[in-house]
C-alpha cells in the first residue's frame, strides 16, 4: 500500500464530492451547529498566507504562515512544492507559532552593568547598545586585529553576521553543526568518495530496498523529508536495519534491530565488510570500476569475522551474517545512512569512513535507492566591495586537525583562554543562534573562555543559558517576522525558498540583517551594506535568477530543472570521484600520509566503572535541542526530559517510575536539577538515556526553567577526533543519586 | 515488563488525571434527591392508606424537608454545570435515552408537586406564620388554592408514588448508565440507590417523628430497607467479581483500595450494620435513642454517594 | 457516507504533530487536547516491542455520549461524525462520563469539546488537520461506505483493531497492526 501524492489528492476530491451531501443534509435538518458556523467563519476569514521557511531546526522546510485579520499568527502549514517537507511540517515546524507567541522572548537590548556589586542586565535602547558594541569592536580591532573577534553562530542569523565579520576582515567563524554534529561524517565520506554528505543528505530513502541506520534515530530525529521517505519505504516493504543500543522509534519499525553494545560500531561494520567480501555479496563490477584499494581492504577485514565481532558488539554472528546478506541482496538500492550527529567517541571520522566503505562495497553511491547526486542552484551574490583578507582565521585555529573543513567551536573556545603559546588569541565573541552552554561540552572550559573575553555579544530570540554570559544582548525577531537569505537547497532537483515577514517584529526586536548593517555602519564598514532593507537584496537576486519577489511571494518555493548531470550513475559512465585518485578510496593514502589509519580499525572505548552508567542522549520528535523547551505549544507536548532506566537497574537501585533523581558524572559534576525516572525496557542496563536540550537554568524561561536535566552539563569528558576535531560526547558516565547533592540549591 | 504511557497530549493538567469532572455537588444532589424521594414516597403512600392522622410526621411534617432538599439539590446540580447560562436547554429537550434528561424532567414534576403538597398543609403546618403574615386572609385566592389542593391531595399522591420511585431509581441510574465507568455500570445501582434513598427518607422521618408509634414503625421499615440494601451491596460486589478485568479493578477500589476505609468503614459498617443492630436492639424493647441509628444512616447515605461518585470516575476502560 | 480514520501503527512515530496541528487548526486552548499519543512497550530488552498510536474521539457508531446527552448538544452529524453544539451544551459532563476513551474534555468556556473529525475542513473538501500534517502519512481518512475508498481498502487488506471493542461503542478510528 503506497500513499503517493496523487492518492492524497484523490481523497480530497472524494471529500469534496461529499460536501454537497453534507451541507444539504445539515440544512435539511436545520442542525447547522454553532461550532460549524464559528469555524466556517474562521476559514472564510481568509487567513493571509505568507511564505517562509522554518527555523525551528536546520532542515529549513518551506511553509506558509497563516495570519488572521487581527495580525495574529494562527498556524504554519508546509509548502506542497517543497522537497524538504512535501507540504507537511514536522511537529516543531507546526508548533513554530509558539516561537513567535512566547511571551518570555527577549524584548529589548540588554547591557550588563553592576549595581551594588551585583552584576545584572539593564534594558537599553538600540542606539545605546549598538554604540557600545561599535566602540568595543573598534577598540579590539585596533589593538588585536579584527581576526581576534570570533563569530559563533548557527542558523540564519549567522549569514548576516558573517557579512559584517568579513567586512571587518575576520573569518574566525565556527558553528556547533560541525565539530559537535556532522563534521565526522563529512570527513569520513570525503576521504572515501571525495564528496561531503552535506545537508540535506542526498539519500534516496523513498526508493531504497534496505535502509541501515547506525544510531540515526529517525522518528525521534524529526528531520522532515527523511522521516517521510522512511515511511514511504516501510510502505514499499523495504528492509530497515537499525543499529542502536536503545530501542529507538526507528528500531521499533525495523525488521532487524541490532542492540549493539555502545561504542563498538566499527567492529560491527568491519564484520559486515568481512561477510560481504567473503561471501561475494558486494557489487563486484562497481568496486572493480570505481574502487581503489579493495584488495587491501579484503586483507584488512579477513580476520574481522562475525565471531570476532560478537565478542565486542554482543551481536550474534548469525545476525551479523543475516543482515549483511539482506544488504547484499538489496544492493545497490541500499543506504548505510551516514547519520548526522556523529561526534560520539572521537574515532568518528573513521566510523563514518567504515560506513562510506560499506556503501562503496554495496555500490550505492550514485545509484537509485542509494545516494543520488544532489544539485542546487546558485544564488547570485549581491554586489559588495571586495572583503579584506584576514591574516588568520578558523583554519589556523583548527590547524591541529588536518582534515577539519570548517571552524571548530572547541578550538575557538580554547584560543580564547590566554596562553603565551597561542598564536591566535581570540578576544571577543559574537554569538548568534548558538546556545553555547547546551551545545558545547566541557562547561568548565567554556566558562573559563567566556570569563577571559574582553567582550561578548549575544544575538538571540530568547533569554537562553548563553544570554546570561553576554555583555550585550540583542533581541532578534523570530523567523516569522523577518526577511532572510534565499534558501537554496541541494536536492534531487534544485529549489529555492523565500522567507518573508508575516507580521511586524514584536516588542523591540530586530532582524539580524538590520543588526549587522547597524553595527557595520558604526564600525566604518557601512559600504558593505549598500541597501536599506534586506528585501532589496532578495529582490535583486530573484530577478537575476529569472523570477521575482512578487512571484516568490505567491509560490514560496520554486523548483528548477536539473542541469549538472543525471541523478544517478549511467550504466557505462566513467565517473570521476572527488578524491585525490578519482576513485572510491577503500584505502586512503591521504589518511596514511597524515599519519592516520588508512582503513578503520576498531579501538576499545572506556566503559562505565562500577556503579556508573553510560550517559546516552538523543532527540525527542517535538523538540529541537534547547530552543523549543519554552515554546508554549511544544512545551505542552513534552515539558521535561526523563531518565530512561532499565528495570534491572531500577530494581538494583531501588528506584521507582516517576521518582526524581539527580546525576553525578565521572568527574564529580552534579546535575543542577533533578529528573524523573522512566523505567523502561527500551534501554540497556549499562546506560541511561535522556533527551538533549532540557534543564534550563535561566529563570526568565517561565515554562522551561528547572525542568529536567541538561545532558551537556554532564559531558565534561570529551574525546576529540584527531582527524577533524569533532568532540566525541558519548564517553561520559553517571551515577544515579536519590538525594539532592547540591548543598545550596536555590529554586 | 509492560509499559503504557502518554507521549503527549493527555497528561496535561486539564485532562488527565482531572477527568473527575463531577465534584461534591453531584454527590449532594444525588443524596438530597434520594432523601426527598424517600420522604415524599412515604408521605404519599401513607396518605393513600388513610394514615394521615395516625402518622402526621410522615404525611405532613417531614415533607417540609422535601422542597428544601430538592431546591438545594437542584442548586447543587446547577452549581456543577460548567455552561450554566444554557441550563434552560434541559427543558427544551427531552432525550429518552438520557438519564440526565429523565432526571431533569422528573425533578421538574416532583419539585413543584412537593411545594404544592406542603402548601396544601400550610395552615396546619405553619399556623404561627399565618398568624403573623395573614397571607391566606389577605390573599383570598391563596386560601382557595389551598382548599383546592387539599381536595385534590389524592391525585397528587397518585402521581407522586410513581414519580418518587422514578426519582429514587434515577439517582442510581444516572451513574449506572455510564458503561464507560466500570464501577457504575451495573444494574444494581438503580434499586440500590432507591432503597438507600428510602432508607435515608425513613431516617429523616424517625428524626422528626413526634410519636413513638411513628418512630417505631419507621425503625421497622428501616430495618427492612437496610437489610435489602446490604443484600444489594453484596450482590453488587459479587457482580464486579464476576465481571471483566476493568470491573475487577473497579472492585479493588472499594474492597482493597483508596476507598475501602470510606466504603466499608463509613458506609457498610457505621452507615448500615451498626444502625441495623441498634434498631433491632431497640425493636427488641431495649431503650436506645433512635436518633443515633437515624443519624448514622443519613451520614452513611451521604458518604455512600461520595464514594460512588468519586471512585466511579477513577475507573476507566483504558489506561 | 460514513467517515472513518485509519491509522497505521507500523508507521506512526509518535511525533505528536497531529496533536499540535489540531491545536493550531481548532484553537484548542493550551492545556487541553483533542488528540494524544499513547506509547506501549512490551517485552524484555533486547526483545522489545513498541507501539505508538495517535488517539482521539472514535466517532462511535453506537455512541453513548450522544445517548446520554440531556439536551441534544451532542449529536450525530452527517457522515456519522459525533459533534457538540456549544450553545446547546449545559456542561453537565454526562457525555464525558459516558465515553470509554476519555475523548472529551471541558472547554475552559464551559462547554464540552472533542475531536470533530475536522468537520469544517471536510465540508471544504480538505482532510482533517491531523491527517494532513502527519509526516509519516500514517493516517488515512475517508468514506467507509465506499468500498473503493482508501480506508475501506486498507481495512480489507490489513490486520487492524479498534480500541476497547468490549465497550461496545463500535469505534470508527481503526488501527492497522
Ligand atoms: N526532533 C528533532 N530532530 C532533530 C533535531 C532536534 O533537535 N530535534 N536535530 C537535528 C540535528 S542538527 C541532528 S545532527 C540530528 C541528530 O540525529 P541523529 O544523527 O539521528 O542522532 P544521534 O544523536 O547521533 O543518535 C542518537 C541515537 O544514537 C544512539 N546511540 C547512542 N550510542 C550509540 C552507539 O554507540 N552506537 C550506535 N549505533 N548508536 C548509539 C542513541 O541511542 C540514539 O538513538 O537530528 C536532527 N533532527
Ligand atoms: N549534549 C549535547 N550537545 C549537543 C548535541 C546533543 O545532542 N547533545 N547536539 C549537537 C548538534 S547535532 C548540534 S547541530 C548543536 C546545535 O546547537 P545550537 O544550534 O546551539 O542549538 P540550540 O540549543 O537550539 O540553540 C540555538 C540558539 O539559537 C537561538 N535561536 C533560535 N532561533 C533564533 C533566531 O531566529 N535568531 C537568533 N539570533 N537566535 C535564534 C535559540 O534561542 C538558542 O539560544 O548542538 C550540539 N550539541
Ligand atoms: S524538520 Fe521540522 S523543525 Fe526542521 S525545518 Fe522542517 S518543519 Fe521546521
Ligand atoms: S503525526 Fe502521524 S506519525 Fe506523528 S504522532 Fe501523529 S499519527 Fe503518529
Ligand atoms: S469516542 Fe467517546 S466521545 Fe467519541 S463518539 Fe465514542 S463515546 Fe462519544
Ligand atoms: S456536557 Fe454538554 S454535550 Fe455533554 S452531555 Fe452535557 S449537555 Fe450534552
Ligand atoms: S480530526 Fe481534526 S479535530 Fe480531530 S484530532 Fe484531527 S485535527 Fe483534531
Ligand atoms: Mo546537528
Amino acid at each position: 500500500m503506497t500513499t503517493s501524492r496523487r492518492k492524497f489528492i484523490k481523497i480530497s476530491a472524494l471529500g469534496l464530492g461529499g460536501v454537497a451531501a453534507t451541507t444539504s443534509a445539515i440544512n435539511m435538518f436545520g442542525a447547522n451547529s454553532y461550532l460549524d458556523n464559528l469555524v466556517k467563519q474562521d476559514l472564510t476569514k481568509n487567513f493571509k498566507r505568507t511564505a517562509t521557511y522554518c527555523e525551528v531546526c536546520f532542515w529549513k522546510c518551506a511553509a506558509w504562515t497563516h495570519t488572521n485579520e487581527k495580525g495574529e499568527i494562527k498556524k504554519i502549514i508546509g509548502n506542497d512544492d517543497d522537497p524538504h517537507c512535501y507540504g507537511r511540517l514536522c511537529p516543531r515546524g507546526t508548533g513554530g507559532v509558539g516561537m513567535y507567541n512566547d511571551e518570555d522572548r527577549l524584548k529589548t537590548p540588554l547591557i550588563r552593568t553592576t549595581i551594588n556589586g551585583e552584576q545584572t542586565f539593564r534594558e537599553a535602547t538600540w542606539e545605546e547598545a549598538l554604540d557600545l558594541i561599535a566602540s568595543k569592536v573598534n577598540n579590539i580591532k585596533e589593538n588585536n586585529g579584527p581576526e581576534s573577534i570570533a563569530l559563533l553562530k548557527h542558523g540564519s542569523p549567522g549569514k548576516h553576521l558573517e557579512q559584517l565579520f568579513k567586512a571587518w576582515g575576520s573569518d574566525t567563524f565556527a558553528e556547533p553543526a560541525y565539530a559537535q554534529c556532522r563534521g565526522g561524517r563529512e570527513t569520513g565520506f570525503a576521504t572515501t568518495f571525495g564528496s561531503w554528505i552535506g545537508s540535506p543528505e542526498p539519500t534516496d530513502i523513498r526508493d531504497t530496498n534496505c535502509l541501515v541506520l547506525i544510531g540515526s534515530h529517525f522518528g525521534e530525529n524529526m528531520h522532515n523529508s527523511p522521516v517521510q521517505e522512511m515511511s514511504d519505504a516501510i510502505d514499499k516493504g523495504a528492509t530497515i536495519i537499525t543499529v542502536d543500543p536503545r530501542l529507538s522509534t526507528a528500531a521499533s519499525k525495523s525488521k532487524h534491530w541490532l542492540a549493539i553494545k555502545p561504542g563498538t560500531d566499527i567492529a560491527l561494520m568491519l564484520a559486515w565488510m568481512n561477510v560481504l567480501i567473503e561471501e561475494g555479496l558486494y557489487d563486484k563490477e562497481y568496486v572493480e570500476k570505481y574502487g581503489l584499494g579493495f584488495d587491501k581492504l579484503k586483507d584488512h577485514v579477513k580476520t574481522f569475522t562475525p565471531e570476532w565481532a560478537y565478542g565486542i558488539t554482543t551481536i550474534k554472528p548469525e545476525d551479523i551474517r543475516k543482515t549483511a546478506r539482506e544488504m547484499g541482496k538489496a544492493a545497490p538500492a541500499v543506504i548505510i545512512h551516514p547519520g548526522r550527529h556523529v561526534s560520539w567517541y572521537g574515532d568518528d571520522a573513521q566510523r563514518e569512513r567504515a560506513m562510506a566503505m560499506l556503501n562503496g562495497l554495496l555500490g550505492s553511491w550514485g545509484r537509485r535507492g542509494g545516494f543520488y547526486f544532489k544539485e542546487s542552484i546558485k544564488v547570485p551574490s549581491y554586489p559588495l566591495p571586495k572583503f579584506p583578507t584576514p591574516k588568520w582565521g578558523w583554519k589556523e585555529i583548527g590547524a591541529k586537525y588536518p582534515l577539519a573543513q570548517m571552524g571548530l567551536t572547541f578550538e575557538v573556545i580554547k584560543a580564547s583562554i590566554p596562553n603565551p603559546e597561542n598564536k591566535y588569541p581570540v578576544k571577543a565573541w559574537f554569538v548568534s543562534g548558538v546556545n553555547l552552554p547546551k551545545s558545547i561540552p566541557n562547561k568548565k572550559l567554556l566558562e573559563e573562555a567566556m570569563d577571559n573575553l574582553e567582550f561578548m555579544v549575544v544575538v538571540d530570540t530568547m533569554p537562553m543559558d548563553v544570554t546570561g554570559y553576554a555583555d550585550v544582548v540583542l533581541p532578534e525577531c523570530t523567523y516569522l517576522e523577518r526577511y532572510d537569505h534565499i534558501r537554496s537547497a541541494n536536492n534531487r532537483e534544485p529549489s529555492i525558498a523565500l522567507r518573508m515577514p508575516a507580521v511586524a517584529p514584536k516588542y523591540d526586536s530586530k532582524p539580524a540583517w538590520w543588526i549587522a548593517k547597524q553595527i557595520g555602519e558604526r564600525t566604518g564598514v557601512g559600504n558593505y551594506f549598500p541597501y536599506n532593507d534586506f528585501k532589496e537584496v532578495i529582490e535583486w537576486q530573484l530577478k537575476k535568477m529569472g523570477t521575482s519577489l512578487e512571484e516568490m511571494e505567491k509560490i514560496g518555493v520554486k523548483n528548477f530543472p536539473r542541469k549538472s548531470r543525471p541523478l544517478f550513475l549511467r550504466d557505462n559512465e566513467n565517473y570521476e570521484f572527488g578524491t585525490q585518485s578519482g576513485k572510491i578510496e577503500f584505502y586512503s593514502q591521504e589518511l596514511k600520509d597524515l599519519g592516520f589509519d588508512p582503513m578503520p580499525v576498531y579501538t576499545k572505548h572506556p566503559e562505565p566503572p562500577q556503579g556508573f552508567y553510560r550517559l546516552n542522549y538523543g532527540r525527542a520528535p517535538m523538540h529541537t535541542f534547547s530552543r523549543t523547551a519554552n515554546n508554549p505549544n511544544l512545551h505542552e507536548l513534552k515539558k521535561e526530559n526523563d531518565l530512561w532506566v532499565n528495570p534491572k537497574v531500577a530494581r538494583i537501585m531501588d528506584i521507582k517510575q516517576g521518582q526524581r533523581v539527580w546525576l553525578r558524572n565521572q568527574d564529580g559534576v552534579n546535575s543542577v536539577f533533578s529528573i524523573k525516572v522512566r523505567v523502561t525496557e527500551r534501554i540497556r542496563w549499562d546506560s541511561v538515556y535522556m533527551v538533549h536540550g532540557f534543564g534550563h537554568d535561566n529563570k526568565k524561561l517561565s515554562r522551561a526553567y528547572g525542568k529536567g536535566i541538561n545532558d551537556t552539563q554532564l559531558i565534561s569528558s570529551v574525546m576529540v577526533d584527531p582527524i577533524m576535531g569533532g568532540t566525541g560526547m558519548r564517553g561520559n558516565f553517571v551515577e544515579i543519586l536519590t538525594e539532592n547533592p547540591n548543598t545550596n540549591t536555590e529554586i | 515488563m509492560q509499559e503504557e504511557l502518554f507521549t503527549s497530549g493527555r497528561h496535561i493538567p486539564n485532562i488527565d488525571p482531572y477527568l473527575q469532572i463531577w465534584h461534591w455537588p453531584i454527590s449532594v444532589y444525588l443524596f438530597l434527591g434520594g432523601l426527598a424521594a424517600g420522604i415524599l414516597f412515604f408521605a404519599a403512600l401513607f396518605y393513600l392508606m388513610g394514615k394521615e392522622k395516625e402518622y402526621p410526621t410522615v404525611v405532613k411534617n417531614a415533607t417540609i424537608i422535601v422542597p428544601i432538599a430538592l431546591t438545594l439539590g437542584l442548586l447543587a446540580l446547577l452549581y456543577d454545570l460548567t455552561h450554566k447560562i444554557y441550563f434552560w436547554q434541559l427543558y427544551t429537550n427531552f432525550r429518552i435515552e438520557s438519564p440526565m434528561s429523565w432526571g431533569a424532567w422528573v425533578l421538574l414534576a416532583v419539585t413543584p408537586l412537593s411545594f404544592l403538597w406542603v402548601f396544601s398543609y400550610y395552615s396546619v403546618l405553619f399556623p404561627k406564620l399565618e398568624n403573623k403574615f395573614q397571607l391566606l386572609t389577605k390573599f383570598k385566592f391563596l386560601k382557595s388554592f389551598e382548599v383546592y389542593l387539599k381536595e385534590n391531595r389524592k391525585y397528587m399522591a397518585y402521581a407522586l408514588i410513581p414519580l418518587t420511585l422514578i426519582l429514587g431509581v434515577y439517582t442510581g441510574i444516572l451513574l449506572s448508565a455510564f458503561n464507560a465507568r466500570p464501577l457504575w455500570n451495573n444494574a444494581i445501582l438503580g434499586p440500590l440507590f432507591l432503597v438507600s434513598g428510602l432508607s435515608t427518607g425513613a431516617a429523616t422521618i424517625i428524626l422528626m417523628a413526634k410519636t413513638s408509634a411513628e418512630k417505631h414503625l419507621f425503625s421497622k421499615i428501616d430495618v427492612g430497607l437496610v437489610i435489602i440494601e446490604l443484600a444489594l451491596i453484596a450482590h453488587m460486589i459479587m457482580g464486579y467479581y464476576a465481571g471483566s478485568q476493568v470491573q475487577l479493578e473497579a472492585m479493588q477500589l472499594l474492597v482493597a483500595g483508596d476507598f475501602t476505609v470510606m466504603f466499608f468503614g463509613f458506609v457498610v459498617i457505621l452507615g448500615l450494620i451498626v444502625p441495623l443492630i441498634i434498631e433491632v436492639i431497640e425493636l427488641m424493647g431495649f431503650k436506645v435513642p433512635v436518633s443515633i441509628p437515624a443519624i448514622l444512616i443519613l451520614i452513611g447515605g451521604l458518604v455512600f454517594r461520595f464514594v460512588m461518585v468519586e471512585a466511579g470516575q477513577l475507573t476507566r476502560f483504558l489506561y | 457516507m460514513r467517515y472513518a480514520m485509519v491509522i497505521d501503527t507500523l508507521k506512526c512515530v509518535g511525533c505528536s504533530d497531529c496533536v499540535v496541528a489540531c491545536q493550531t487548526e481548532n484553537d484548542v486552548p493550551l492545556g487541553y487536547c483533542r488528540d494524544w499519543i499513547v506509547e506501549t512497550v512490551n517485552g524484555t530488552y533486547p526483545t522489545v516491542n513498541l507501539e505508538l498510536k495517535s488517539e482521539r474521539c472514535n466517532h462511535c457508531d453506537n455512541a453513548p455520549c450522544v445517548r446520554c446527552c440531556p439536551t441534544g448538544a451532542s449529536y450525530v452529524a452527517d457522515g456519522g461524525n459525533i459533534m457538540v453544539t456549544p450553545d446547546e451544551c449545559i456542561g453537565c459532563g454526562a457525555c464525558i462520563q459516558s465515553c470509554p476513551y476519555d475523548a472529551r474534555y471541558q472547554h475552559p468556556d464551559g462547554w464540552v469539546d472533542k475531536c470533530t473529525f475536522c468537520n469544517h475542513r471536510l465540508e471544504k473538501g480538505q482532510l482533517p488537520a491531523c491527517v494532513s500534517v502527519c509526516p509519516t502519512k500514517c493516517m488515512y481518512f475517508g468514506d467507509l461506505d465506499n468500498p473503493n475508498s482508501e480506508v475501506s481498502q486498507l481495512l480489507k487488506t490489513r490486520k487492524h483493531k479498534t480500541l476497547a471493542p468490549e465497550a461496545g461503542t463500535k469505534p470508527h478510528v481503526f488501527y492497522l497492526i
